[in-house]
């Protein structure tokens, strides 16, 4: 569906409190799935309140397949409540791993500079290769893998966006 | 308590007396203590069967339907029921037995998840692990069911906590943090729609199953009258208004009326209650009402510009918007515009060729006949059209009707469970000679509990919209669609059921043998209409056409 962002599409981050509940992942990735909306990332996790768990997902989609994803996971029983951050002013962040090549010492320094750069930490290291951990913005993060590429990624893994509304200067 | 005593205690406090059902191995705890409960059991012969008399129980009488399986195969067996109403937004509860918890995920001896199955056509479900959760969730089952826009609610059982005890303490309340929905209209939204009302030169109501299932016919009525706006209806909306009211324009879509397809295509203003745009009724998108704003009234905010972007969209019950419209409802000066719609109507009215025993013949004579509460329930197809074109429902919850999932197999089903509801009511069954053989089965229930559910098989001896299809869009390739060469003799079929079975081959002896079939009062009554194999259902606006570019009469 969303291939490309020419048609009014733009990616949207999008917050759902959800009941704490077995099953209520499936139903959301249900109704995704059987709506043909593509989920871009997701992630979920408890919230200070050990009830509710809050998923923080990234779709694409013009104003309409918006306002429709925004009304039907509204419909869910267990969907507490739907939030779009877009339009607002909010944080959010993105960690990532990545195993990168190392093959001889100059390409060690390089990736150490990389990292100092964007103050990502070395996490682990060996003689082949060294393991990076940055957190940040997704432009952040996808640039510091960008930088990496040509030294050759052995492995990667991203936790997907997690965002949150800042307290003041919001729109709503 | 067990933990089957506790779903009994709390079924009752539920107001249920009627249960649809079929027993099976984790279901035993359930059907023992159901067994002297003063419950009443509805054994059927196939689940599904259980599933849309449920489904006709609730439609006919606005209680919610329960109905029952085991696990696995019971269970898969009542997905298309499900289904059916969540479609058609039934209220419906639907209990499944399942395997012990401690074998659940294991492959089980009839396991199935069927919380998994059933999640995208359920309003919600539950699968219970703990008794102590028995009577919260009956209760949230319920209510979620019934609320809101209405529909089916699975609660999955297993064996184990049908034995396990606990104390019994039903709620009176139950509060859902997640679930609100929204009854009464935003009166900005109302006054907005409202001055859209007084501006329009040709408004037109387009009413569907939401008015009748909120309740909201004399609210609509009231409006009609007041302010003169003419109606068309979807399938579900039939019945909501009367269908002999000189406003009442019949059904629009795919086989609509032609003046219900021209009005909305020249209408300036279509206010929508209680509908959702399905593609049977707008035709090609883009074409849709293409003169008109739109005013929107639905419970459901997801139906809103779902389909159809809309003008004024208005959240809320039907019934509550409907009497805040009719407290500043005045005549309308829309006279030219009436003019129009009663010239169409008088140029282009539904007709067929009057030779032999056709089917439109048998729905008009049935529609004169037959008292205005008398329920019709049909099964999907020609029999199905034939039915919503020229049978006028006089009352709401007189036609029901399998109409967004389209189910074969629902009619008969539905008329047990509608006869079960009321009683003293005529029910009868407006069935295809394909459609009735898929659950034919349940004759036996119908003769056992001795409902005279009556049967009138449209029989044109092939599966007749498929081959409509085939005739006008696949150069009448007609694939797979012959009956003839196995038609059972239904007459004898029904013999065998020891119900009551007639044959008829000429108006006249429909004619003769009708009052008869109206009259019995304890057995169901199958009359096996032979019909003239080529009919075809028209107007007929072609999938993907406009709905002025209505195909006629080529049969």
């Amino acid at each position: 569906m969303a291939e490309n962002n020419e048609k009014g599409q733009r990616a949207h981050t999008i917050v759902i409190a959800v009941e704490n509940k077995s099953g209520v992942l499936a139903r959301i990735a249900g109704l995704f799935s059987a709506r043909g909306y593509n989920i871009d990332s997701l992630c979920v996790s408890e919230t200070e309140d050990p009830s509710i768990s809050k998923m923080t997902l990234t779709v694409k989609g013009d104003e309409r397949i918006l306002e429709q994803i925004y009304k039907q996971l509204n419909k869910l029983i267990d969907v507490i409540k739907v939030f779009d951050l877009t339009e607002g002013d909010f944080i959010d962040r993105e960690l990532a791993l990545v195993k990168v090549k190392t093959l001889n010492a100059a390409a060690r320094q390089d990736i150490m500079q990389i990292a100092s750069i964007f103050r990502a930490k070395v996490v682990d290291i060996s003689r082949q290769s060294l393991t990076l951990e940055v957190a940040g913005k997704t432009s952040k993060v996808n640039a510091m893998i960008e930088m990496l590429k040509s030294y050759g990624i052995k492995e990667m893994i991203k936790t997907g966006k997690i965002a949150m509304a800042r307290e003041f200067n919001q729109k709503k | 308590m067990t933990g089957a005593e506790i779903i009994v205690e709390a079924l009752k406090k539920e107001g249920v007396d009627i249960i649809f059902g079929y027993p099976g191995g984790v279901l035993l705890p359930l059907c023992d203590k159901l067994y002297d409960s003063g419950i009443k059991v509805i054994l059927v012969r196939h689940e599904q069967g259980a599933a849309h008399a449920a489904d006709g129980y609730a439609r006919s009488s606005g209680r919610v339907g329960v109905c029952m399986a085991t696990s696995g195969p019971g269970a898969t067996n009542l997905v298309t029921g499900i289904a059916t109403a969540y479609m058609d937004s039934t209220p419906l509860v639907a209990i499944t037995g399942q395997v012990a918890t401690h074998l659940i995920g294991s492959d089980a001896f009839q396991e199935v998840d069927i919380t998994g199955i059933t999640r995208p056509i359920t309003k919600h479900n539950y699968l219970i692990k703990d008794v102590k959760d028995i009577t919260r969730t009956v209760k949230e089952a319920f209510y979620i069911a019934k609320s809101g826009r209405p529909g089916p609610v699975l609660i999955d059982l297993p064996v184990d906590v049908q034995r396990a005890e606990c104390k019994f303490e039903y709620p009176d309340e139950i509060e859902i943090r997640s679930y609100k929905p929204t009854y009464e209209g935003h009166p900005l939204q109302i006054e907005r729609a409202w001055k859209a009302i007084k501006e329009a030169k040709r408004p037109l109501l387009l009413v569907g199953g939401g008015v009748i299932s909120s309740g909201a016919s004399e609210q609509l009525r009231n409006f009609v009258e007041k302010t003169g706006i003419p109606v068309v209806f979807t399938l579900m909306g039939l019945g909501s208004i009367s269908g002999d009211h000189p406003l009442a324009l019949g059904m629009l879509g795919m086989h609509g009326t032609r003046y219900a397809n021209y009005a909305v295509v020249e209408s300036d203003l279509l206010i929508a209650v209680g509908c959702r745009f399905d593609d049977r009724i707008t035709g090609k998108i883009e074409t849709f009402a293409p003169n008109a704003k739109i005013i929107h009234i639905d419970i459901d905010p997801s139906s809103i510009s779902k389909n159809i972007v809309v003008d004024i969209p208005i959240v809320g019950d039907a019934k509550n918007i409907l009497s805040k419209l009719v407290e500043n409802a005045e005549k309308l000066q829309i006279e030219a515009w009436i003019k129009k719609i009663m010239d169409w109507k008088e140029k282009h009215p539904l007709t067929y060729e009057k030779n032999g025993l056709k089917p439109q013949y048998i729905i008009e004579q049935l529609s004169g006949m037959l008292p205005d509460d008398a329920i019709i329930c049909t099964e999907v197809g020609q029999n199905q059209m034939w039915t919503a074109q020229y049978y006028k429902f006089r009352k709401p919850r007189t036609l029901i009707t399998s109409g967004g999932l389209g189910t074969m197999g629902f009619g008969f089903p539905a008329a047990i469970g509608a006869q079960i509801a009321n009683p003293d009511k005529i029910v009868i069954d407006i069935a295809g000679d394909g459609s009735i053989q898929m659950n034919i089965q349940e004759l036996a229930t119908a003769v056992y509990n001795k409902l005279p559910v009556k049967i009138i098989i449209l029989n044109n001896r092939c599966l007749g919209m498929v081959r409509q299809w085939q005739q006008l869009f696949y150069k009448k390739r007609y694939a797979f669609i012959c009956l003839k060469d196995a038609e059972p003799d239904f007459v004898k079929l029904a013999d065998a059921y020891d119900a009551i079975g007639y044959r008829v081959d000429s108006t006249e002896e429909f004619d003769k043998i009708i009052p008869r079939v109206l009259k019995e009062r304890e057995k169901p009554v199958l009359v096996d209409c032979w019909i003239c194999e080529e009919e075809n259902v028209f107007p007929m606006v072609p999938a993907g056409a406009s709905l002025d570019q209505m195909l006629e009469g080529l049969a």
